[in-house]
């Protein structure tokens, strides 16, 4: 198990940094699909079989579709691919990696001041996650139902135009 | 309660599956022909089951043709996808006691989790192929499939909550008194359209279909690339139909036969009822299948869900 843990590590980190570096939007999702399905992975590992497989259903399954639809609806091609290189110069690398640099100096100290919570964790199965969903933290999630609701209300209100019905009309009486 | 030689198992329901994928062809193209009142394929063989095979050769030695403006890598990986999910579906279906490959506690989500990563093999074979009918094919096939699904996933809650739980097994040993067809009908259903979608089978086809698209998502494609789509689409088929018996209908419980043939009975009914909803409806249009999943079916799920729920609390207390 420890050999599919780091596997997976290696796999999502590698994915991960090739997600950033890609300059064609469907390529660097791909990555990211790959990302996501080795998190899955791990937390398959870490005993959490239910988180497991809402990660690969919803974050791989069903946003990341949504994310690949998008780009294909747009179709940019060969000239946002252009673009996007441009924006990938050195210089643009610099307040990412401080930022990044600083997680991994925090990571490294927790590591080395050995202050780290247990990691053998015993299995977590479906009827813990909805207790702790649905009892502890009902707040939490009542809270990102309306604000998904606050967004769908609004993306329908967005979207929705009348359609002119006289057209028609005109064609049918030359 | 995984078998004692797993490997073998595996490698059995592996051909199994492959091989009834390829004889669906022929099932398919004779009950068509039956329906039609025409003979099908007749001369290769007995009862032209070997057609099967000389297509078989026919597509292995077709040139496998790779378009210049395609972008090749995402051209290659498409087809594997969908192959790839099928398959490893499999691993979580309990054909009978003990011939199953791996007893997942999550194996419904893993089912379902398997589904949704199967969208992306239309969805980027229709956009590497960088054809405006391929591409118009990936982008229905996206929005048929996340549509469908919502509610899929759904339909089925309603029997996890009777069952409580989500292991297939305990799905299946908690019918013993009463097939979960008969207190989730709706649910069942739901899930028949919401698995006949998935699968991309007539009459929703539309990805693929090849009265205004040519051949959709896959019109590029060529040589055994194109088999392994339709491999994968009868695949899906025989999966679904694993899944409706093995949700709704007691998998391999039954009286008399021995628990794989009533399970296979079972699953052979659903896979030829597919084929006659091919050979008896209409293709709908798109926007009449958008409003049908999003406006019909997914309020019917939730009520469904609501009112089980309700039933089953009311129930245990």
């Amino acid at each position: 198990m420890t050999i599919v843990f780091y596997t997976a590590s290696a796999v999502a980190i590698i994915a991960t940094i090739l997600m950033l570096t890609r300059a064609n939007a469907v390529h660097a999702l791909l990555d990211l699909i790959v990302s996501l399905l080795a998190v899955a992975v791990i937390f398959f590992v870490l005993g959490a079989p239910f988180v497991a497989a809402l990660e690969v259903i919803i974050y791989a399954g069903a946003i990341m579709v949504l994310f690949v639809f998008v780009v294909m609806l747009l179709n940019l091609g060969e000239p946002a691919t252009r673009a996007e290189r441009a924006l990938l110069r050195p210089s643009m690398w610099i307040v990412p990696s401080v930022f990044a640099a600083i997680l991994l100096a925090e990571f490294i100290w927790l590591l080395v001041s050995g202050d780290v919570p247990p990691s053998a964790v015993a299995g977590i199965e479906a009827k813990e996650t909805g207790m702790a969903l649905f009892g502890q933290y009902l707040i939490g999630v009542e809270l990102a139902s309306m604000l998904l609701l606050g967004g769908l209300v609004a993306a329908y209100h967005l979207g929705w135009r009348k359609v002119p019905q006289t057209e028609a009309t005109h064609v049918s009486h030359p | 309660m995984t078998s004692p030689y797993p490997i073998v198992t595996m490698i059995v329901i592996l051909a199994a599956a492959l091989t009834l994928a390829a004889g669906l062809i022929w099932v398919e193209r004779r009950l068509l022909a039956l329906w039609q009142d025409r003979y099908g394929p007749n001369r290769v063989g007995p009862f032209g089951l070997l057609q099967v095979l000389a297509d078989m050769i026919k597509i292995f030695f077709k040139e496998d043709w790779i378009p210049p403006f395609a972008d090749k890598a995402v051209f290659i990986v498409a087809p594997a996808v969908i192959l790839v999910t099928v398959l490893m579906s499999f691993a979580v279906v309990p054909f009978a006691p003990g011939i199953i490959i791996s007893d997942l506690n999550v194996g419904l989500l893993f089912v379902l989790g398997m589904s949704s990563l199967g969208v992306y093999s239309v969805v980027l074979a229709g956009w590497a192929s960088e054809n405006k009918y391929a591409l118009l094919g990936g982008v229905r096939a996206a929005a048929q499939m996340m549509s469908y699904e919502v509610f899929m996933g759904l339909a089925l809650m309603g029997v996890v909550l009777l069952a409580g739980s989500f292991n297939l097994t305990s799905i299946v040993t908690a019918q013993r008194h009463v097939w979960f067809v008969v207190p989730q009908f709706i649910g069942f259903v739901l899930f028949l359209i919401a698995g006949v979608a998935e699968t991309r089978r007539l009459p929703f086809d539309l990805p693929e279909a090849e009265s205004e698209l040519i051949a959709g998502f896959h019109s590029e494609y060529s040589g055994m690339k194109f088999g392994m789509f339709f491999v994968g689409e009868y695949l899906g088929v025989i999966l679904i139909s694993c899944l409706i018996t093995i949700l709704f209908f007691g998998g391999w419980l039954g009286p008399v036969l021995p628990p794989i043939v009533w399970f296979l009975i079972k699953m052979m009914f659903f896979i030829c009822f597919f084929i006659l909803l091919r050979a008896a409806l209409p293709r709908p249009r798109f926007d009449q299948l958008m409003s049908w999943g999003w406006k019909v079916m997914l309020p019917l799920a939730l009520a469904n869900l609501l009112v089980t729920g309700a039933v089953a609390l009311v129930w245990s207390s």
